[in-house]
């Protein structure tokens, strides 16, 4: 289990442009480096992350080795209505998580 | 008929000039980015962009001057867009030149998202120029460069 730190707005007028921002704990392994016997290190990243609001997909990322370890994106969404906001991270080794943020649109 | 030949031909070689000084023009251009660019990072972004024509400007790319640790580098792009249903930013490409791949992020998205920026931290390998590439809804691809020095690299260094 890889820890996550979502932060969403609870609340929010309807048509806001709301800020989401996403932190996941994960190593990102390059796949470049070699440890001290001169073994290279595999590579072990998050490559996909998708969010979607009540099930529809707002926003979608490749990752790629040069994102930095614990990968942490920000973007922003207009604030339709009242739901929730779902994240998925799928990775190298069968890596997955998911996350999920509720909010309230008056 | 002579007289004629002699004309199309004159008429052929100014059509010929024209287009050599043309082919020239278009050569000159082309060429400038791919100089101060490495050739990996140019092909990445050519498999992104196909034949399509790059603009600078739109794009603001925000990350800083002077890097003191390359293993997480805070990145800002946003591009400038009104984000309506038929107005909109349909992905941002973010490359670089020295890390041991060309690729750095894309991110996609659609008129839901009401602001084009994304906002992460990356890892730069070397003092390098770093391209953020917006693809809009309606085909045309903007950019926007910065020049990164960097002192302590990363991705390549040993456990």
């Amino acid at each position: 289990m890889a820890r996550t730190l979502i932060n969403v707005p609870k609340t929010a007028k309807r048509g806001d442009v709301i800020e989401i921002k996403t932190l996941i704990s994960h190593i990102m392994e390059t796949g470049f480096r070699h440890d001290s016997v001169g073994k290279k290190v595999p590579r072990n990243i998050i490559a996909y992350f998708t969010c979607t609001y009540n099930g529809e997909e707002i926003f979608r990322a490749d990752l790629f080795p040069a994102i930095a370890a614990n990968p942490f994106i920000t973007f922003f969404t207009v604030a339709t209505e009242s739901g929730t906001i779902a994240f998925e991270w799928e990775g190298d080794n069968g890596f997955h998580e998911t996350a999920s943020a509720t909010i309230t649109v008056e | 008929m002579v007289k004629s030949n002699r004309k199309n031909a004159a008429r052929r070689m100014s059509r010929r000039q024209l287009l050599g000084a043309v082919a020239g023009v278009v050569a000159a251009i082309r060429v400038a980015p791919a100089r101060a660019t490495p050739a990996s990072m140019q092909e990445a972004i050519r498999n992104v962009v196909g034949e399509a024509q790059v603009t600078k400007g739109k794009v603001h790319l925000d990350v800083p001057v002077l890097v003191d640790n390359g293993n997480t580098v805070p990145l800002s792009i946003e591009v400038e867009s009104p984000m309506t249903a038929t107005d909109y930013v349909k992905a941002i490409h973010v490359f670089n030149e020295l890390n041991p791949l060309p690729n750095v992020i894309s991110v996609h998205l659609g008129p839901r998202a009401g602001r084009a920026k994304v906002s992460t931290r990356f890892r730069l390998a070397d003092t390098q120029t770093v391209v953020a590439i917006a693809e809009m809804s309606d085909g045309t691809f903007w950019s926007a460069s910065a020049d990164v020095v960097v002192t302590l690299q990363a991705c390549l260094e040993t456990l």
